[in-house]
């Protein structure tokens, strides 16, 4: 479980528009990593190539090496599927398959993955469910839709199908953005608990959140409209709030701009 | 706007402009109203006028006691027995057949275009399509009757009738299912892979089953469209008084072709026959698009 992950010389393009350049990195495992920054600076795009997701949009490529723990995940013959089932993820958006019900929802991964033994799969979905916190809310409706959720209890519902694959690293790309505060304090509460078990690398645009739930945090910014992100500083996150080095990071997280 | 109380200071300086509409705007809203009424009439009125013809002059026919038991195998001119069975079997098996190569064939074309189309033989499928939609129905007959009768000899036979129409169904199924298709989120798709499910599996079982309640309605009204195809059946199938349930050999009729052939009988029962066989189509008609039209109420995905 929990891998570490090392990006070296990240380039990261989306046909000849350069969207981010030269990021190097190294996401501790058992810990939560944070990305902030302005809006087009290019953090969710770094996340979504730490599980090749962004390959699924067309022209998209990277150069340089990314490295789960030493193996790059670029390499010609690794298979994006496995790579995936490693490094799982968590999007903006709640969104539970609309056709299945709550418990179909969880255990879809291995389900698709072809684990057919219903003990198994309703423990799975039993231990995920109680792992994002959502098992006491919905035990008595796993046969009902889960597009019947709240919001919140979607986000969650998505986070425990996110870890009843297992992953070992687990990427949420700005997973509190549509949700009211009471489930945004759910979800930090999960984080916290998950990060025992998993590598979490969170993408947010509140950046007190980053500094109630990461360990360390990622600053990236960019020169200007069409110019790639890049990252500025990469710190403990006690240390980018009280005192960054680079002076763009104190400007942003003081609310100079941004 | 004065009241028994108010002072001028209550008084609006001016009267206010929402109190009056303006003469010429309300002439042109009168005018626009009863154009656009006019219209719909002048749309509905044919629309009525066939409906009510074809239910008061078929109506006598569908009901008498042999109309969906019996051919007219036997049945001469001037008589009013028999029925139109085997027209109907006809019209249905043609359809099913048309069904069974059209469906899996234009759901994988459509699954191709959204799914994995990228370049120029997309693009290429996607405008033969456009083109494929466009055909008229006789010149994909006189297709079908060139390419499968005339050069490759095969005999005239409901089967034919069949791939003609296989060719009039196609771009309707793909165009539709391409739409449904399209109408599934990209979120859900990246939340499969995201789970390491291969790309095949979630169109499989997230993206087809989420599309599935359009998908299916489409089809039953690409049917609904295909059984009232008359050119096919007039070029490609010869028509048969008596029941036929060989749809590779021989002559076999159908609601359209029996309307056809009734035409040239000069006796009452002629147009008795003609009017009972159109009504009989539009019922049949009418079942599938009912039909398809509670598919996608029942199966719609639930909140």
């Amino acid at each position: 479980m929990a891998k570490r992950i090392d990006l070296k010389d990240v380039d990261i393009y989306y046909g000849a528009f350069h969207a981010v350049q030269n990021v190097n990195l190294t996401v501790i495992p058992r810990s939560v990593t944070a990305f902030i920054g302005p809006s087009g600076c290019g953090k969710s795009t770094v996340l979504r190539t730490l599980n090749r997701m962004h390959e699924e949009i067309a022209g998209a490529r990277v150069e340089g090496e990314i490295l789960l723990d030493g193996e790059n995940i670029y390499d010609r013959g690794t298979d994006a599927v496995a790579v995936r089932r490693t490094i799982g993820m968590v999007f903006q958006m709640p969104n539970p398959f609309p056709t299945m019900s709550v418990r179909d929802n969880v255990v879809a991964g291995l389900k698709l993955q072809g684990v057919r033994d219903k003990k198994k799969l309703d423990e799975v979905a039993e231990a995920s469910l109680r792992g994002a916190n959502l098992w006491k809310e919905v035990k008595d409706r796993l046969d009902k839709p889960g597009g019947g959720l709240s919001g919140g209890q979607q986000q969650r519902l998505c986070i425990a199908r996110a870890i009843a694959v297992q992953p070992d690293v687990l990427l949420m790309d700005e997973p509190c953005s549509a949700l009211d505060p009471i489930s945004t304090l759910a979800i930090e509460d999960l984080i916290a608990d998950l990060k025992k078990q998993y590598t979490i690398v969170i993408v947010t645009h509140n950046m007190q959140q980053a500094a109630r739930v990461s360990d360390q945090t990622g600053f990236f910014n960019l020169e200007a409209t069409g110019k790639p992100g890049h990252l500025v500083e990469i710190d403990d996150t006690e240390k980018i709030f009280s005192n960054p080095t680079e002076q763009a990071t104190e400007d942003y997280i003081s609310g100079r701009f941004g | 706007m004065t009241t028994a109380t108010g002072t001028d200071l209550d008084r609006p300086a001016s009267e206010p402009p929402t109190r009056q509409i303006a003469l010429g705007r309300r002439i042109k809203d009168h005018v626009a109203t009863v154009l656009v009424s006019l219209a719909f009439l002048i749309a509905v009125v044919p629309l009525v006028w066939v409906l009510v013809t074809v239910i008061a002059r078929g109506l006598p026919a569908i009901l008498s006691a042999d109309w969906w038991g019996y051919s007219l195998s036997g049945v001469l001119p001037e008589e009013y027995e028999g029925g139109v069975y085997h027209a109907i079997y006809g019209t249905l098996i043609q359809a099913f057949i048309a069904t069974v190569i059209a469906v899996p064939v234009g759901i994988l074309a459509a699954i191709y275009l959204v799914e994995y189309g990228r370049g120029p033989l997309a693009r290429a499928v996607s405008f033969m399509v456009d083109i494929l939609a466009g055909v008229p129905s006789i010149v994909a007959a006189l297709f079908v009757f060139a390419a499968f009768i005339s050069i490759l000899g095969a005999p005239q036979s409901a089967f034919m009738v069949s791939l003609a129409l296989v060719l009039l169904m196609l771009p309707v199924v793909i165009r539709n299912t391409e739409e449904m298709l399209r109408l599934v989120p990209d979120r859900l798709r990246e939340s499969a892979y995201a789970l390491g499910i291969p790309k095949w599996k979630t169109i499989l079982r997230i993206v087809l089953p989420t599309a599935l309640s359009g998908t299916v309605t489409g089809v039953m009204l690409a049917i609904a469209r295909i059984m009232g195809e008359t050119a096919p059946v007039l070029v490609l199938v010869g028509y048969a008084r008596a029941i036929n349930y060989d749809p590779f050999e021989g002559n076999m009729a159908s609601l359209p072709l029996l309307m056809y052939s009734e035409l040239s009988n000069p006796e009452a029962a002629g147009q008795y026959r003609i009017w009972g066989a159109a009504l009989t189509l539009i019922i049949i008609i009418m079942i599938f698009q009912v039909g398809a039209s509670l598919i996608s109420r029942f199966s719609a995905i639930p909140k």
